[in-house]
């Protein structure tokens, strides 16, 4: 890997060249021991499960698709679960750092920012009055839904100029989030047949989506990640200020608005497809950031390849703690990640509103 | 006793409004005219707007029948509709209101904070989470049992969240965003209890946990309501060290406040208040983040005040019962919980985007 193209100007000047070296070994030996985390959990979740077949069962259902139990079990559930686990655990996790670096705001999270409640509340419209069934006919209200509220947020956390207060953002986000889920709940409470449908939508699951499903959403999501790709360079004048970023020659107003697109398709996309995964977004980079630096290009790639391993690792404990039945993700990522939001709190010279 | 409006020179100071001292050798008190004035104002508002509310079901009365009845004269039929039904609602909305405002005002002023409020540092959530384990799990859902489980888990929550955020003292900041992170855990976990449910279970959780008044009765409400009353006399004798310790506290110490003692009765009370109407009515959200800061902006006083604040909360709450029957009359019954999160969230919005903008003026 080419040294000098890794590490920002900034840096170059500052760090001595061992130093550079030791960062360049960290952040080698941290892909890599992502890259080997996420092929073990990518094999775990296929033998493991609510239904526990043993591995040899597994292995021949892997190998011969026919009608066994275990062929079934491996073909039409474990394999399309982990893939979307893949999948929507790399969106989050890029999602997540894209939008803490636009914002330079270390609280920010594409579910605590309201973008749960947006798709949740579009999909009880849905349901309530346009009678929608099944998933697939969820994913496009959820989609717009979770589109329009990270906008919105953006928008009222933007409301003044310049940097936006990370407290600023995360209240307008729980506000816009505690109105929009009051309208949901409100939607539900009135008509026990959404109640029925909608209320285990919102809970975060990978276990629902179907292949087909995904495949529909894909393209977005692909536009996302490549956008998010070709700003990270951006990013790391963004996330020296704006002035010293126009200085630099970057283009702020072009990468801020390419970058709330990209979180949009992401976080939209991927909250479609699983009804939205908290806290992913918000822990992923700052794990990531321990061990890569502040170089937006490695959070972003590690991101990527992190934030697959936690949904992944949450799936397979979710599927195995509470057997015969099975704990959804997406509650797993709010009980571990509610600790690092306060954990981070707690050690950040934190600013009054 | 004599009263003055103008300051003597030497002896009084201006405060830029009018006020009334009252003097006489046992005691003496300083009331601007302005604030109280406008409160009772309020105050009479809301029981208005109490009255109005009594009126309206599906059995609609005019004013004047209400009036009559409460007096004490009127058909039977109309005594039972009155008396027994709709005053304890009505009542519950005035009272829950006033009881929402004292808390929003007591913990917006003891975290500097207009965020500072009991619904949105977690006491909500905390309560929540107690009555789904105990409707869901243990399977008991009367009144007593929900309401010590509401008042047991809000206390427990924020008990949690104020240590979880104290690190050398108690920042407002800290708290808010500790007081999310616990809620988002106990929402999670109650959508999980909620999903696993049998469907009839799940939506009596869910009307409580929208927050509605509609079901209060004088069993539930006459020990509510003396138990408020308790409240709001130790508020009104804590009120002066309330204003004392918004000096800072090196400031109330010389003024003569035990500050931690102080501090730790105004906490007391102020989870009191939001305990004692989570636990009667579920948790009914944004009044106490709403309330001190309209009666503020009204009154023009200089910080928040609770006598204020409890007669907006009283306003507040009456008029979204009152919303909430209208739309009943049109629609479909609707939790006044639901229109005060909605309302509440849009002030909030509204709020954060000035200071927002406030703060870049200042900072450009």
């Amino acid at each position: 890997m080419p040294v000098d193209t890794q590490v920002p100007a900034g840096q170059k000047m500052a760090a001595p060249p061992s130093a550079r070296q030791a960062l360049t070994r960290r952040r080698t030996l941290g892909l890599f021991t992502l890259l080997a985390a996420l092929g073990l959990l990518l094999l775990t979740s296929l033998a493991h499960g609510s239904n526990s077949l043993s591995y040899s069962q597994v292995w021949t259902g892997l190998w011969v698709r026919d009608t066994t139990e275990a062929s079934l079990i491996v073909w039409e559930l474990r394999i399309p679960r982990t893939v979307v686990g893949v999948i929507v655990g790399a969106c989050f996790g890029v999602a997540g750092a894209l939008i803490q670096a636009l914002t330079r705001n270390p609280l920010a999270d594409p579910g605590i920012l309201g973008v749960n409640a947006g798709a949740g509340f579009a999909v009880t419209l849905g349901v309530g009055f346009f009678g929608l069934t099944g998933i697939t006919g969820y994913i496009w209200f959820a989609f717009l839904g979770a589109a329009a509220a990270t906008l919105l947020v953006y928008v009222i956390g933007s409301a003044g100029r310049g940097i936006i207060s990370p407290v600023t953002l995360v209240l307008a986000g729980v506000a816009l989030g505690a109105v929009l889920n009051g309208f949901s709940t409100f939607l539900t409470l009135i008509d026990p047949d959404t109640f029925r449908s909608i209320r285990n939508w919102g809970l975060g699951s990978i276990a629902r989506t179907d292949l087909a499903d995904t495949l529909s959403v894909l393209p977005l999501l692909l536009t996302g990640l490549a956008i998010a790709v070709c700003l990270s360079g951006s990013l790391n004048s963004v996330t020296l200020g704006d002035d010293l970023a126009a200085s630099l020659g970057t283009k702020i107003m072009r990468t801020r608005v390419l970058g709330i697109i990209a979180v949009t398709l992401l976080a939209g996309g991927a909250t479609a497809l699983t009804g939205g995964i908290a806290f992913v977004g918000l822990m992923v980079p700052h794990i990531v950031r321990w061990f890569v630096g502040p170089d937006q290009r490695w959070i972003i790639l590690c991101s990527a390849l992190a934030a697959p391993v936690l949904v992944l690792a949450a799936d397979i404990l979710g599927r195995v703690i509470a057997r015969p039945g099975e704990v959804e993700v997406g509650i797993l990522t709010a009980i571990v990640g509610a600790p690092v939001l306060i954990a981070l709190v707690r050690h950040r010279k934190a600013s009054g509103l | 006793m004599s009263t003055r409006t103008a300051p003597r020179p030497g002896c009084d100071v201006d405060f830029g409004y009018s006020v009334l001292r009252p003097r006489t050798p046992w005691w003496s008190a300083r009331i601007p005219v302005r604030l109280v004035c406008l409160a009772l104002l309020l105050g009479a508002a809301a029981v208005l707007m109490g009255l109005l509310a009594i009126t309206l079901g599906d059995y609609p009365l005019t004013l004047g029948e209400v009036f009559t009845t409460l007096t004490g004269a009127g058909e039977d039929f109309h005594r039972m509709i009155v008396l027994d039904w709709r005053a304890p609602v009505a009542a519950a909305a005035v009272v829950f209101g006033a009881l929402l405002g004292i808390g929003g005002a007591i913990f917006q002023s003891l975290t500097r904070n207009p965020l500072g409020s009991p619904d949105i540092i977690g006491f909500d959530a905390g309560a929540y989470f107690a009555v789904v384990i105990t409707i869901l799990v243990l399977g008991s859902g009367g009144y007593w049992s929900v309401a010590t489980a509401a008042l047991a888990g809000g206390l427990l929550t924020a008990c949690a969240v104020y240590l979880l955020a104290y690190r050398r003292g108690i920042q407002g900041f800290r708290l808010i965003v500790v007081g999310i992170g616990v809620s988002a855990m106990l929402g999670s976990a109650n959508a999980y209890l909620i999903t696993r449910a049998e469907i009839d279970d799940a939506m009596t959780v869910g009307f409580w946990g929208a927050g509605t008044i509609t079901r209060v009765t004088w069993t539930g409400m006459v020990p509510a309501a003396a138990l408020g009353c308790a409240i709001i006399l130790a508020a009104t004798a804590l009120a002066r060290s309330l204003r004392q310790l918004e000096l800072g506290d090196d400031a109330a110490t010389t003024q003569g406040i035990a500050v931690n003692s102080a501090r730790l009765g105004l906490i007391v009370t102020g989870v009191a208040t939001t305990a004692l109407v989570t636990a009667a009515a579920g948790p009914i959200g944004f009044i106490a983040l709403v309330a001190p800061q309209l009666a503020r902006r009204i009154t023009r006083s200089a910080g928040v005040s609770m006598f204020s604040a409890a007669m907006m909360g009283a306003l507040l709450l009456t008029a979204a019962h009152l919303l909430s029957l209208a739309v009943a009359q049109v629609y479909r019954p609707v939790p006044v919980g639901l229109i005060t999160v909605c309302l509440g969230g849009i002030y909030l919005i509204w709020l954060l985007m000035r200071e927002a903008r406030r703060h870049n003026g200042v900072m450009p």
